[in-house]
């Protein structure tokens, strides 16, 4: 079976290739990259800034029940081409990792099939595979803040 | 110079993989390796090597011969390491996936 999204990171390269097919137009699937409250959404964190033209910015951020903020992203459009591409960088707000270069390049594969290609450009090769590893080290803080959310209801 | 070897990096080379492929089937000695690529033989040994260093592969030695296997467990640690980020990314993409359709229908 062919995965719908596919990851490919080469050796001692800095930069990683993310594919997916989506079963929906090219508009369609460029809007959701574009709406603010679409963003919102199928990204669950807060969008306070969007502006999608060149040389616009964005900021994204998420905040934890008590109103700490858990996540802040940001960062510039440096080539906004609707339908086609989006060319902007990635920076995660209070974290270790340095600034990633991001090119979006939407296809159109049918009527309501499309294909998104992302590629993402780290600062170096260590920084790139600690991002790969990320996911791992987050699933297991976030069970770690479960299972301490479960025991301060019990308190 | 003898840098320490990522699993991660180790897999991420398309030979390399080949060989991983090559090896899960049935163990085979360097030669018989080596006779499935174009590539020169001491590129082949290189790879080896490096597969051998960070564990996806084990050598045994039967008679004359050293045959490498693979570490499954090794390697699953490898596929398990890989796929919390492509999993991330599905789940994302399944979501905006699935609110576009309903905007779609929405509309």
């Amino acid at each position: 079976m062919e995965r719908k999204t596919k990851v490919n990171a080469e050796e001692g390269k800095q930069e990683l290739v993310i594919t997916r097919k989506f079963s929906l137009s090219l508009e369609l699937l460029f809007k959701a990259y574009v709406e603010p409250d679409l963003v919102e959404q199928w990204m669950g964190t807060k969008v306070l800034k969007l502006e999608s033209k060149k040389h616009g910015s964005w900021q994204f951020e998420t905040t934890d029940a008590q109103g700490n903020v858990v996540f802040g992203a940001n960062g510039v459009i440096h080539e906004f081409v609707p339908n086609r591409k989006i060319t902007r960088t990635f920076e995660m707000e209070n974290s270790p990792f340095a600034v990633q270069l991001e090119f979006l390049e939407f296809e159109q594969l049918t009527d309501d099939t499309s294909k998104l290609t992302m590629h993402i450009v780290y600062r170096s090769v260590a920084l790139r595979d600690q991002m790969l590893k990320l996911p791992f080290a987050q699933g297991l803080n976030m069970a770690h803040n479960r299972l301490q959310d479960t025991l301060n209801k019990l308190k | 110079m003898n840098l320490r070897r990522d699993v991660f990096q180790a897999i991420a080379d398309p030979t390399r993989r080949a060989i991983l492929l090559l090896v899960a089937s049935q163990s085979l000695t360097a030669g018989a390796i080596a006779s499935n690529f174009d590539t020169a033989r001491p590129t082949v040994s290189k790879h080896l090597q490096i597969l051998t260093e960070c564990e996806l592969l084990q050598q045994e030695q039967n008679g004359r011969e050293i045959y490498y296997h693979i570490n499954a467990k090794k390697m699953k640690e490898v596929a398990d390491f890989i796929e919390p980020f492509r999993q991330m990314w599905d789940d994302r993409f399944n979501k905006l996936e699935a609110i576009m359709k309903n905007y779609k229908s929405e509309k």
